[in-house]
């Protein structure tokens, strides 16, 4: 199934990439072939085999509930583009969660 | 000063350990053919020059104090700029962290430094470990030693080239399909891939969470045993971390003998597409098994073929979500004005360069509701069917090999911007990333065509990493005693 | 906007049915994913790490305590524990969620399908329990420039993510129709109810006020008769439990005025506001958020073993369910009276002074009258008075051996109050024993009779009821500390 223009724009816009019409046009027909070429999984023959996501077969690793020495405010912040009361520092945000 | 460079990771640290040199002459010495030849083969990001005279110090500090030193006492090491270190960048090969100083060191290089190797410098890579050839690298990409106007691979292309440009004995990769095998292969020196989950992710920076693996460069294969032993073993840090022993790889590098051992040649991993110098090589080291006492039989493993489909759903899948952290906020790039959400978008934009952008479409595509279940959820079932195969394959032999890459070292800009022709470097070494095997690349000589090295691929069962160590070595043996010296001397590309 | 339908009538036509989703922070000494301390009201940023800060290369590690925690919640709200589940990543973009995806449950979360049944006005209703599951919480943003400190015209914002990665533990009910008029009491009910098991298991302090409960309040109507359910929409901000009795009040009456005009129900989020008491339209959900959830592959999937579940269920305290039936039928009570206890948070008091001795009907008595009024008068909860149950029940064993009257006893308890020192001792003190020395008393009894001839006459004339009088001059003159029963008999005797 192709992708569309319009389709790809609207990942790029899910995924926060402010993508320039130029880079549009240049990655939308190489996602169409790449999406077409990935769809082969679905010749596979597959009923009743079960998805595996974790390939260790490891379950129920825990760890008990003891502090562990963590950063100081100003390792933590070491990176920050912008910070203002012991705070990161971030542009308005349009849409409440 | 020469010597010191060609010598091994072995002989260095028994050296500095038993005082023949110091640590100080050893990295002087490295830091010198640094300065000699980086600027042509460009494999580092980051010469951590004065922070490594530093260790350097400590350790020869150590030494005269009568402490007793590490397993890699002196070594250098280079570093794939994908693991957190304190005190040097962590750009991952990306605009977007371009001087980001992390504020805490990944569980494998601590391990390191713990053992007395000395960091070097950090290593040019693709842009998030997504790549085959350093040219997706924000920083421009590096270069093959045996010939300049090639790539050393991908995505842990900076480490492999510094390796065999002699800059570093050792080096630190990751593997998540192919990424340490086939810069290996290209470059002709050793690589391995651990079992998924032998070695710890912490302070690795997420591409693919369930296939990445970090793994060792070394020139030779006992160099790399023991940088592969000492990286490796359980991390509480890490939640998919292996609780068990590191399988007995330095002693298997010091045995190599495949008498006996049966092994599988996987029919699936040839054919068209495949270089035949490539295949010429791969068949003789098959014989050359066979005719140290290996019991060599073919099969196939039918699954093999949907491998690359479903990793390149898999992989962007999983980094669609881990990149998303890259978003201005906390660290890193910020650029652009408006709202949180206009700054998220153009930060990413300015920050990540193409391919990067385009896994992470995909990603978000193949996880969309309505396409879970056909793409994402498919490529995980098409998984499980991969790991029956090896399972299989493996009631049946103690190891499988294959090539580790189509063809030699493709010219730089040859693939770049065809990302389906970029993607087939991965068809033999992706299969074992999806199964979590451990697997390896030994070279095997150089294609006729084009003088370029090729690797032999072997893969064994989750934990059965010592078995590549061994096959690994029994092949190294033979090709020291028929060419009388390591098939690494012969590179022309740097004199 | 004022709305013109009342619920009342919204009733009379439609039947409401609603939904809660509490979200309930686990009082872990750590966080859910890493060592980081949970405490509360930590300089900024201080209580962080690699991971919880999302920072490249991190990686999460689960908390054991938090899935004892979310098990033990699950078997209390009587539902099935998953033999084997995983950890889901929900991805949206949002400043205070460090890696732009929250870790969360999905598909499988660790507690499905159980129930907690509620009172109300006498009858039990029964809310079904859809699921319970593990998630981390986001970090805090202070919105800096608009009028109003929230996020509609700030310039910026400043996040601190100390509460990053605390665990929460996220409740959700299946939908509960059929309550009809009484739906907003038995929601309020549910989330009272909830609150107290929560609080019974110890598995968090449960403020809604800072934060530790949070409830999300889904609400819809249904033309009554018709079958069909209408759009339910979904009102956040619920901070308080009359919050959550006015919030259900409010939007099914604001649903019915929609629909009476002929318009349709939007599927949306909106804001609760405590002053107004009504809704208002926040994000629209019909762009249904794609969160594109996948199993998390950082973690190991989880698999608790019956013999660990067992464990957990073992240890599970009474809950207050079966505290109350146990309760009402020890101490004979009627369910209102109960829920008058329960209200006044008067419970474990009352319950150490039985044990320490009070019959129920006195402990009851002093706990819901004089020492409730001093806490209301004081501003606090009647636990936190500086009295004992055990001295409260001295002091009721006192009454009752007739060494002090009612009056006299409120006088003791506020000596006990004042911090003057033990009933018994306050009673020395301050001499506040029921004279009971009969010569005491006849010297007071013949005084009084002197002072007051006229009544004297009337009692001697056969006017028993006139001894009242002379009772209460006997009460005055020893300070209220006659036993006025005995003084009557005495004055009687005397006048006989």
């Amino acid at each position: 199934m192709p992708i569309t223009r319009d389709e790809v724009a609207h990942l790029a816009r899910l995924s926060r990439l402010a993508l320039s019409d130029a880079e549009l046009d240049h990655l939308a027909p190489q996602l169409d072939q790449i999406i077409s070429a990935v769809a082969q999984v679905q010749e596979v023959a597959a009923d009743g085999i079960p998805p595996t996501t974790h390939a260790t077969g490891l379950a129920n690793v825990f760890r008990d509930d003891e502090p562990v020495a963590c950063l100081t405010p100003e390792q933590a912040l070491s990176g920050a583009p912008a910070v203002e009361m012991q705070r990161f520092k971030v542009p308005r945000i349009l849409v409440e969660e | 000063m020469d010597e010191l460079i060609r010598m091994t990771a072995a002989e260095l640290s028994a050296a500095v350990t038993a005082g023949d040199v110091s640590a100080a002459e050893v990295t002087q010495a490295h830091l010198e053919r640094i300065d000699a030849v980086d600027g042509r083969v460009r494999a580092f990001l980051h010469v951590a020059a004065e922070d490594a005279l530093a260790q350097a110090r400590e350790v020869d500090r150590k030494r005269a104090a009568g402490q007793p030193l590490g397993t890699l006492a002196g070594v250098p090491v280079a570093v794939k700029d994908l693991f957190t270190t304190v005190g040097a960048p962590t750009t991952c090969g990306s605009k977007i962290l371009e001087g980001w100083y992390p504020p805490y060191e990944s569980t494998i290089t601590g391990r390191l430094r713990d053992a007395d190797a000395i960091l070097i410098g950090k290593t040019n890579m693709d842009e998030f470990a997504m790549g085959s050839s350093t040219e997706n690298s924000g920083y421009g990409a590096s270069h093959n030693p045996w010939d300049l106007a090639k790539v050393p691979g991908g995505s842990s292309g900076g480490s492999a080239a510094a390796v065999a440009a002699y800059e570093a004995p050792l080096a630190l990769g990751t593997d998540t399909g192919g990424s340490i095998r086939q810069p290996a292969s290209v470059c002709g020196i050793v690589g391995t891939k651990p079992t998924y989950g032998g070695s710890s992710r912490y302070g690795v920076v997420a591409f693919a969470s369930s296939l990445d693996t970090p793994g060792p460069f070394g020139r030779n294969v006992l160099d790399t045993a023991l940088l592969h032993e000492v990286m490796s073993g359980h991390d509480p840090l890490d939640s998919t971390s292996i609780d068990a022993p590191v399988p007995p790889v330095v002693a298997a590098a010091r045995h190599g003998d495949v008498s006996g051992m049966r092994i599988g040649v996987v029919t699936d991993l040839s054919g068209a597409g495949y270089q035949p110098g490539v295949m010429t090589r791969f068949t003789e080291a098959v014989e050359l098994l066979e005719s140290l006492g290996a019991k060599v039989t073919e099969l196939s493993c039918p699954h093999f073929r949907y491998a690359l489909p479903a990793y390149y759903l898999i992989a962007p899948s999983e980094c669609s979500s881990n990149l998303a952290r890259f978003d201005g906020m906390r660290f890193g790039l910020r650029t652009g004005g408006g709202s949180a959400e206009e700054v998220m978008a153009q930060t990413r934009a300015a920050g990540f360069g193409t391919e990067v952008k385009r896994r992470i479409m995909l990603g978000t595509h193949a996880l969309s509701s309505g396409y879970y279940d056909a793409y994402y959820g498919k490529a995980q079932q098409v998984r499980t069917l991969i790991i029956q195969d090896f399972e299989a394959a493996f009631s049946q032999v103690d190891v499988l090999v294959s090539p580790v890459t189509p063809t030699t070292a493709f010219r730089l800009g040859e693939r770049a911007d065809d990302p389906m022709a970029m993607y087939l470097a991965d068809l033999c070494t992706i299969p074992a990333n999806l199964a979590g095997n451990a697997a390896i690349s030994v070279p095997c000589g150089l294609a006729d065509e084009d003088e370029m090295p090729v690797g032999l691929q072997v893969m064994a069962p989750p934990l059965a990493d010592d078995r590549l160590y061994r096959v690994a070595a029994a092949v190294e043996a033979a090709f020291n005693a028929r060419l009388g010296h390591p098939l690494l001397t012969e590179s022309k590309g740097l004199s | 906007m004022s709305v013109t339908v009342t619920y009342e009538e919204a009733l009379q036509e439609y039947e409401p049915v609603f939904g809660l989703e509490t979200h309930v922070e686990l009082g872990t000494t750590t966080k859910m994913f890493c060592g980081c301390l949970t405490a509360f009201g930590a300089e900024p940023n201080t209580h962080v790490c690699p991971v919880c800060l999302g920072l490249p290369g991190s990686l999460p590690t689960v908390n054991r305590l938090s899935i004892e925690y979310a098990i033990k919640i699950g078997l209390a709200l009587n539902c099935s524990i998953a033999s084997w589940c995983r950890f889901a990543r929900k991805n949206y973009f949002y400043p205070d969620m460090p890696k732009n995806f929250q870790i969360s449950q999905y598909d499988e979360p660790l507690c499905t399908d159980g129930y907690l049944d509620v009172l109300v006005g006498g009858e039990t209703v029964r809310i079904g329990i859809e699921r319970v599951h593990l998630e981390e919480d986001t970090g805090k943003s202070l919105h800096v420039g608009g009028a109003t400190g929230r996020i509609q015209g700030a310039e910026y914002s400043l996040v601190d993510y100390n509460r990053a990665g605390i665990p929460l533990v996220e409740i959700v009910t299946k939908p509960v129709p059929g309550t009809g008029f009484l739906a907003p009491e038995v929601a309020k009910a549910y989330v009272t109810e909830l609150r107290d098991v929560l609080r019974t298991l110890g598995v968090s302090d449960v403020r809604m006020e800072e934060g530790s409960m949070r409830c999300d309040v889904n609400t819809s109507i249904s033309p009554r008769g018709s079958g069909v359910w209408g759009t339910r929409t979904e009102t956040k901000n619920v901070n308080s439990l009359r919050s959550v009795e006015r919030a259900v009040r409010s939007e099914v009456a604001r649903q019915a005025e929609v629909l009476d005009a002929g318009g349709r129900i939007r599927q949306e989020t909106r804001h609760f506001h405590e002053d107004t008491g009504v809704t208002t339209s926040g994000r629209s959900k019909e762009e249904a958020q794609d969160y594109r959830y996948f199993p998390e592959p950082d973690l190991a999937p989880v698999a608790p073993s019956g013999s660990w579940v067992e464990e957990i269920r073992a240890s599970l305290p009474e809950l207050p369910s079966a505290r109350r039936g146990r309760l009402i039928e020890a101490w004979s009570l009627s369910e209102l009276e109960f829920e008058a206890l329960r209200n006044a948070g008067a419970l474990d008091a009352v319950e150490a002074t039985v044990a320490a001795g009070a019959s129920p009907a006195d402990a009851r008595k002093w706990w819901l009258g004089e020492l409730a009024r001093r806490a209301n008068d004081a501003g606090i909860d009647v636990s936190t008075l500086p009295i004992t149950p055990a001295q409260v029940a001295r002091v009721a064993e006192l009454v009752a051996a007739g060494t002090l009257n009612d009056r006299l006893a409120r006088q003791v308890i506020e000596g006990v109050l004042d911090d003057e020192g033990t009933p018994d001792e306050v009673v020395a003190a301050r001499g506040l024993a029921v004279v009971s020395d009969d010569s005491a008393l006849t010297t007071a009894v013949d005084e009084a009779i002197a002072a007051n001839p006229d009544v004297t006459a009337k009692i001697r004339a056969g006017k028993v009821a006139a001894a009242g009088a002379l009772v209460g001059a006997v009460m005055k003159t020893t300070r209220g500390k006659a036993d006025a029963t005995r003084v009557r008999e005495l004055i009687l005797e005397r006048l006989s």
